[in-house]
This record gives C-alpha cells, sequence and structure tokens, in this order.
C-alpha cells in the first residue's frame, strides 16, 4: 500500500481512484491506533465540504469527524446582536453581512429590527458599508464586523483609511486559536487530532498551532477545501496520530505559510487587541474576541454612540428557545441529528438556533445537504 | 464566508487592483496582501480585498476548486457556491 506521505505528493483533486487510496490509508492508520479516535474541525467551509461530498460515508467506524466552533457567526452572543438591533432601533443604520441577518439576539434579530422600520443594509465587503456612509452623510453608519481573523484583517485595513465621520465599527469578530484551546479543554469529548482552516491560517500561518499541538499532545493538520485535501489532511492526521507525534503538518501549502501573512498581521493587531468574551452556547473564552484598541475609540460604536441595549434584551426570551442544542453542536458533544428541532421547528427559514443561520453553521449545511453520501463509488 | 476566492489582477492603481473573477471584473483592495503584487498575478480575495499571492505554479490548482463550487447546475441551494459567489460580489463593480 502507498504511504500518505506519497500520496500526498502526487495529490490531484478529484480524482476516485486517489480519494479510495486516501481512504484506505485512513483506515490503515484508525485500524493501527486500534479505538476509536475522534477528530475536530474548526471551519464551515470546511464542512460545507464534507457534507457536500459526503466524505463522512468513506472514514471508517472508528473515526468520528467532529465539526467543532468553525462558525463566526454562530458563536456571536445574543447580547452582541442586542447592541446592532438596538442601534438599529436609535435610528442608526447598521451594514452587515448576509448571515448576521438573521441572527437572534436574546429576542430579536437585525431583520427583525429592518421589518420595524430601522436601516439595515447588507453588504458583502466593509469597504461597502464605508461607501453607504459616505452616500447618507446623514446617518451614522455603523458595520457590524463579524467573522474570524481571516475577516477582521479586512475590517483593520479599513480603520486605517480615511473614513467619513459618520462611521464606526461594532466588532463582534474572533479569534480561531483561542477557540480550539476551550474545545482542547472539554472534558467529555475526546478529541485527539485537529484539523486547521485553511484560510484562517492563511493570515496567522501554520506555526501559530505549534504550541498549541505541544501542550495539548494533539496533532494538527493545516487543510484546503477540496475533497482531497480534506481527505489527505486527515490521512496524514491519522497517520501522526498512530506515530504520537503532536506536530503541525501544512497539507494546504499553496495558501498557507509558517509565517502567514505577515503585513496583515500587523495591520490586525494594530488595530485590534484580544479580549476575553462569551461565545454562544459555548464558554467565555479567554482571548477570544477581537476589539478595536483605544486609539481607535473614534470609530469603536460602542465608545461612540450610547448604546443602550435595555429596550431589546430579553433574557427570558433567550431560554425560551430551549431544546435547541447548538451549544453542544459547537464542542462536539452532539450533531444536528440529535437535536430534536433539526428540520422539524427549526429550519433555514425560521431559524430557532444560530447554527441554522448561517452558511457555515452545521446544522444549515446538513439541513442543505442532507449529509448525504456522494462520493460517486468511493468506498463501496 | 471565510472562503476567498481567486482571481487574475488585469490592472493595478495604488492599493487598488481590478481583478477577474471567472470573467466578472472587481475592484479589490491591495491594503493586506502578503507579497507585491504585479498584473497577471492571482490573488485570494476574501470581502473585497486580496490576502494572498497565490503561487503561479499553484494557480492551476486553487482555480480547479472553485471551477467545480460554482458548477452547480441542477443543485436546489448550493451554500458553497452561495459563498462563492458573495465573495465575488464583495468587490466594487468594474465597467
Amino acid at each position: 500500500m502507498t504511504a500518505p506521505r506519497d500520496l500526498f505528493a502526487e495529490l490531484k483533486f478529484r480524482d476516485p481512484a486517489r480519494a479510495r487510496a486516501l481512504a484506505d490509508a485512513i483506515r490503515h492508520n484508525v485500524d493501527a491506533i486500534g479505538r476509536k479516535v475522534s477528530v475536530m474541525h474548526v471551519c464551515g467551509s470546511h464542512e460545507q465540504a464534507i457534507a457536500r461530498f459526503g466524505l463522512r460515508a468513506v472514514l471508517p467506524e472508528g473515526l468520528e469527524l467532529i465539526m467543532g466552533p468553525g462558525c463566526p457567526v454562530c458563536v456571536t452572543d445574543g447580547p452582541e446582536v442586542d447592541q446592532a438591533v438596538a442601534l438599529a432601533a436609535q435610528g442608526a443604520r447598521v451594514c452587515t453581512y448576509g448571515d448576521m441577518l438573521r441572527l437572534p439576539g436574546t429576542a430579536r434579530s437585525l431583520a427583525d429590527a429592518k421589518a420595524e422600520g430601522g436601516k439595515v443594509d447588507v453588504v458583502y465587503s466593509v469597504a461597502q458599508a464605508v461607501e453607504l456612509a459616505q452616500k447618507h452623510p446623514q446617518d451614522e453608519v455603523v458595520f457590524l464586523g463579524s467573522g474570524f481573523e481571516t475577516t477582521a484583517v479586512a475590517t483593520a485595513a479599513i480603520a486605517l483609511t480615511e473614513l467619513p465621520g459618520n462611521f464606526s465599527v461594532l466588532s463582534v469578530h474572533k479569534y480561531v486559536p483561542a477557540a480550539m484551546e476551550i474545545v482542547s479543554e472539554i472534558e467529555d469529548t475526546n478529541i485527539e487530532g485537529y484539523i486547521a482552516a485553511g484560510h484562517a491560517a492563511t493570515i496567522t500561518g501554520w506555526g501559530i498551532f505549534e504550541p498549541f499541538a505541544r501542550r495539548t499532545g494533539s496533532p494538527v493538520v493545516v487543510a484546503g477545501f477540496e475533497p482531497l485535501d480534506i481527505l489527505a489532511a486527515i490521512a496524514k492526521l491519522t497517520e501522526l496520530m498512530v506515530e504520537k507525534r503532536p506536530e503541525v503538518f501544512n497539507a494546504y501549502p499553496r495558501c498557507v505559510t509558517k509565517e502567514g501573512n505577515v503585513p496583515a498581521q500587523k495591520v490586525l493587531w494594530k488595530v485590534f487587541r484580544q479580549v476575553t468574551g462569551t461565545w454562544r452556547g459555548i464558554a467565555t473564552v479567554k482571548d477570544g474576541n477581537l476589539d478595536l484598541r483605544e486609539e481607535w475609540a473614534r470609530i469603536d460604536a460602542r465608545k461612540r454612540l450610547s448604546v443602550d441595549t435595555s429596550g431589546v434584551r430579553d433574557d427570558a426570551a433567550a431560554e425560551e428557545a430551549k431544546g435547541c442544542i447548538c451549544g453542544a453542536i459547537m464542542l462536539g458533544r452532539g450533531k444536528p441529528t440529535d437535536c430534536a428541532l433539526f428540520g422539524r421547528t427549526c429550519v433555514p427559514e425560521s431559524p430557532v438556533g444560530a447554527c441554522m443561520v448561517s452558511s457555515e453553521g452545521q446544522c444549515r449545511i446538513w439541513h442543505t445537504y442532507g449529509g448525504a453520501p456522494d462520493l460517486r463509488g468511493v468506498g463501496t | 464566508m471565510c472562503l476567498g476566492v481567486p482571481g487574475k489582477v488585469l490592472a493595478i492603481d495604488g492599493l487598488s487592483a481590478t481583478v477577474d473573477f471567472f470573467g466578472v471584473k472587481k475592484e479589490l483592495r491591495l491594503d493586506i496582501v502578503d507579497e507585491p503584487v504585479q498584473v497577471g498575478d492571482y490573488v485570494l480575495n476574501h470581502v473585497g480585498f486580496a490576502i494572498r499571492r497565490i503561487p503561479p505554479e499553484e494557480v492551476q490548482e486553487t482555480l480547479a476548486l472553485f471551477d467545480q463550487i460554482l458548477d452547480v447546475t441542477g443543485a436546489k441551494e448550493d451554500l458553497m457556491a452561495a459563498d462563492v459567489r458573495g465573495e465575488i460580489a464583495a468587490g466594487k463593480d468594474k465597467p
């Protein structure tokens, strides 16, 4: 049998024979481990590819592939959304990425605020939010900045440009490496290896995961988004697990380097600082949130505008989403199909939990793709 | 939202580049790209910003992925394709 390492060298993307060989290599490695093991990825785009191509169908029974907190929209906390809803209710023009629109706050979403006459605009880029501020000089334009560091770096770059006086940022940006730390400390999951998200690592570089791998004793493989990229990453990850080597391996060299995008990191940390924050359904995550530094107070919506959430916050209503297990799903303790609401009262058109809202949420992804195997003959 | 989409640089004006994404021309910002970019290079776009100059020898492999994602004829809803289209929409329109 060809060793996984050799398969890497000749990796091409959608060749069923190669997929089958990778699946064989994974099975071989899991057999060598000799017990049930779990590995976790932390990226909504990975879950999209895994579900869309039915990759779980080709994995051996002894291997569980779990999605962790890889959806920045899903982990945005209810009270954070409340701040944006309150600003819209106070008359500000709130701009944000489309996935954020239907994300519930403690009681209401920005879509609700819009339906009630609030000015809420969907943008694809923070640059478009700045254009809206130029176009509506009479409005306070607030960009609700969501996303992990890959997206936060765009917000940071805009902060360094000349901005109209009516533009500010409400940052709910999150930092992925902090989430991996939290997940690794959860007691009732048994994750022995991690797949890191290719494009987040484009910014941070893969070197950032080395202390994590050493400390947790778990290998980390950086993976791309092709089905074979992901299978190859799992083959490499299980190989490192067999050999008990808690190392970081870059299986996505075409986009990720050890150092990452250094100019972007400089921009990111010039504008943002890490603060401890609550991630919805997960925990208080040390250093998990990205807040604007003091020097940027003039464009920090929380400092520039008085945000009063008392009229929109309803913690009792937040409690009502009972039965929703988004938190357990994001921690790798449950699957969408374990939830009694999934596909019944919780659907993309009227989501109950955050994971059904975003295109990167696991419930939304499973609902869309049905988790159906579709790797065209592989593994048969 | 964190997928990133590759495009070919057609023109550069300071920190702004005209980039072709599968036939759609968009203006991208170059503020945070990792290396200097020239006309003819491919860059990875995320929310309207180039975040990486793709090494030339790796361009074809990267493009193959996105060709496949965008080719979803018959699918009623495709989250990956929608995310890719969103990334392309993040650039400013160029005539």
